[in-house]
C-alpha cells in the first residue's frame, strides 16, 4: 500500500460545511487546493453514493465552485457585451431566468475554463466556475472585461452551493420550496423561498447526468449547516444519501461531461474536445474565436473518445493508448470502472483516424498492453422521462 | 475491527501471518478502508519470486490504485484466487476471507522485525491525527 502525501490541512481551503463532512465520518482528500470530502462511509462509499443519485437522490457540497456577477456598467447592454466578447456560447439566446453551458477560451481557441452562464436580469449575469481555477479565472474575467462598461464582481465566497441530484430531486426539493418546480425546465432556474430564505437561486442544472437541482444559499456556517440538514431530512423517504467528489466523478465520466484540467485545458481546444455545439462562431467576434476559424479549417489532429476496456484491467488518468500496430496513438484524460454499466470506461484523446466505433486499441496499465475498444459515448444516459 | 495479535504488520499496511516459514499475506481493515470500494485485484502467479520492499500486485478501489510490498522474500505458493470474482472481499474481511498470497520465505526471522498489532495501532493512530488536524 502506498501511503499517500499531502499538503496539511490547514493550508487548503474550506468550504462552510467542512465541519459537517468531518462530523459525519467523510474521507477528505485535497481537490485542487480545497479540503473535499470524496466519499462517505456513512454513506456506504463511492459506489452506494453513485447508484443513490442514479436510482434515487443524493446530494454534494458544491461550494468550492466560484461565482463571478457581470452586471451593465453605464448604458444597457453592456453586460451582454461582455459575456459575449470573454465565453464561445450565444449568450444573446438566454431569456432571464435561463442558463447555457459555455467556455471562456484563451487568444488560441483552448480552455481557460468551462462556466455555466445564468442570465439573471435584464444586465446581469452570473458565471459558475471550477473550484481549482477561480483565481486564474477571476482575473481572466477582469482583464479580459477593462475597457468595457460592466461591473464584475467575485462572489465565490458568498454563496454556498447545494447540489440535489438524481430522479428524485425534484421531490425532495419541491418539499422545501414555495417555487413550483415543474416549472424550472433544464437548464433554466427561478428565485424562491428556500427552507425560509428568501431569493434563493434554484437552478435545474448538475454534473452528474441526471435530473437535479442546484440551490445558492449564504454561506455563513449556521445557514449552510441548517439548509444541508433540511435537504437531507426531506430527503429521507427517497434514501438520500451525502455523496462526495469521487461519485461526482464518475457520474460526470458516465455522462462524458468534461473536467478541467482533463479533457478540457489550456492545450486543448474546443473541436478537439467536441464542445462544437455550445460555440457559436456566427454570434460575433470573442476571444479565441479567429484561432478556432483557423483550426476548422485546418482539422483536428486528435480528438475526444470514449474507450471500454475489454481486457480485465482499469485505465486511469494519463495512461497511453497504443494503436493495434503498436504505435503510440494517445492519452486517457479520465479512466475508472462505471458503477452503473459494471464496466471499466475512460475518455481519451486519439486521432481521428482511430475514432470510429469499435476500432481496437490497446491502453498502457503499469507497463502491459491491454485491450480496449472504442464506444458511442455518452456511455450512460438517463431514461427520457414518463409521458403520461 | 480488531488487529489480530499473532500478526505483524508494515507501515505500508500489509499484514503477515505466520505458520513456521510459509507467510499469508493481506492488505490491513486501515488499508481498505482509505482506499474505499475494491473493484480489483492484481496478484503473482504461484511459482513468482517476491522480493522485500518491492510490488508484487495491485489493490485497486473505483479512484485509486495501491502497490502492495512484499514484507520479505520468497516465493508465491498460492494466491487467494477468489479475490479476482469478489474483489469486495477485501473491505469486508480484510484480515481473514481476503488473504492475497502465501509465500515460502527466504528468511522467515525477517518477519520479527515488522510491527506487533498495538504498535501498529499506535501507528495509524498516529497518521490519522495528521491527517484530521
Amino acid at each position: 500500500m502506498d501511503s499517500s502525501t499531502t499538503s496539511p490541512v490547514s493550508e487548503l481551503r474550506k468550504t462552510p460545511l467542512n465541519a459537517l463532512h468531518r462530523r459525519l465520518g467523510a474521507k477528505m482528500v485535497n481537490f485542487g487546493g480545497w479540503d473535499m470530502p470524496v466519499e462517505y462511509p456513512s454513506s456506504g462509499g463511492l459506489i452506494a453514493e453513485h447508484k443513490a443519485v442514479r436510482g434515487s437522490v443524493g446530494v454534494f457540497d458544491v461550494s468550492h465552485m466560484g461565482d463571478i456577477r457581470i452586471r451593465s456598467g453605464k448604458k444597457p447592454g453592456g453586460a451582454l457585451a461582455a459575456v459575449q466578447h470573454i465565453t464561445m456560447n450565444d449568450a444573446s439566446k438566454l431569456a432571464i431566468g435561463q442558463a447555457q453551458y459555455s467556455a471562456m477560451l484563451y487568444p488560441e481557441g483552448t480552455f481557460v475554463d468551462d462556466v455555466i452562464v445564468h442570465r439573471l436580469g435584464e444586465d446581469d449575469y452570473l458565471l459558475v466556475i471550477n473550484a481549482g481555477t477561480r483565481e486564474k479565472d477571476i482575473n481572466w474575467v477582469r482583464e479580459s472585461t477593462k475597457g468595457l462598461d460592466c461591473v464584475v464582481e467575485d462572489l465565490s465566497d458568498a454563496y454556498t452551493q447545494l447540489a440535489i441530484q438524481g430522479p428524485r430531486a425534484a421531490e425532495v426539493v419541491q418539499k422545501l420550496t414555495d417555487a413550483d418546480l415543474t416549472t424550472i425546465k433544464n437548464y433554466w432556474f427561478k428565485h424562491g423561498t428556500v427552507c425560509g430564505l428568501k431569493n434563493t437561486l434554484i437552478a435545474r442544472t448538475g454534473y452528474t447526468g441526471e435530473d437535479g437541482f442546484e440551490i445558492y444559499v449564504p454561506s455563513d456556517v449556521a445557514t449552510s449547516e441548517r439548509i444541508w440538514n433540511q435537504v437531507v431530512e426531506a430527503g429521507r423517504g427517497f434514501a438520500i444519501v451525502p455523496c462526495g467528489l469521487g461519485a461526482r466523478n464518475t457520474l460526470r465520466l458516465e455522462s462524458k461531461m468534461a473536467l478541467y484540467g482533463h479533457e478540457i485545458s489550456e492545450k486543448i481546444n474546443v473541436w478537439e474536445a467536441g464542445l462544437d455545439r455550445y460555440c457559436k462562431l456566427e454570434k460575433g467576434d470573442f476571444i479565441g474565436r479567429a484561432a478556432l476559424e483557423r483550426a476548422k479549417a485546418a482539422g483536428v489532429t486528435r480528438t475526444l473518445v470514449g474507450i471500454e476496456m475489454i481486457d480485465r484491467g482499469i485505465a486511469r488518468d494519463e495512461y497511453c493508448c497504443w494503436g493495434e500496430a503498436g504505435e503510440r496513438i494517445g492519452m486517457v484524460t479520465s479512466g475508472s470502472p462505471s458503477p452503473t454499466l459494471g464496466k471499466n470506461i475512460a475518455l481519451a484523446y486519439v486521432p481521428p483516424a482511430y475514432s470510429s466505433l469499435g476500432t481496437i486499441l490497446y491502453v498502457e496499465i503499469r507497463g502491459q498492453k491491454y485491450k480496449a475498444q472504442i464506444v458511442a459515448t455518452p456511455f450512460y444516459k438517463r431514461p427520457k422521462p414518463q409521458v403520461a | 475491527m480488531a488487529y489480530p495479535k499473532s500478526f505483524r504488520y508494515t507501515k505500508e499496511h500489509e499484514w503477515v501471518d505466520m505458520k513456521g516459514d510459509l507467510a499469508t499475506i493481506g492488505i490491513t481493515d486501515h488499508a481498505q478502508h482509505e482506499l474505499g470500494d475494491v473493484v480489483f485485484v492484481e496478484l503473482p502467479k504461484p511459482g513468482a519470486k517476491i522480493e522485500t520492499g518491492k510490488s508484487f500486485g495491485t489493490v485497486e478501489s473505483v479512484k485509486a490504485v495501491s502497490e502492495i510490498y512484499a514484507p520479505a522474500s520468497g516465493e508465491v505458493i498460492e494466491v487467494n484466487s477468489e479475490l479476482q470474482n469478489k474483489p469486495e472481499t477485501i473491505n469486508s474481511d480484510p484480515h481473514g476471507a481476503a488473504w492475497l498470497i502465501k509465500v515460502r520465505l527466504t528468511n522467515a526471522a525477517a518477519i520479527s522485525d515488522l510491527m506487533d498489532s498495538a504498535t501498529y495501532e499506535a501507528y495509524i493512530a498516529e497518521k490519522g491525527k495528521e491527517t484530521s488536524a
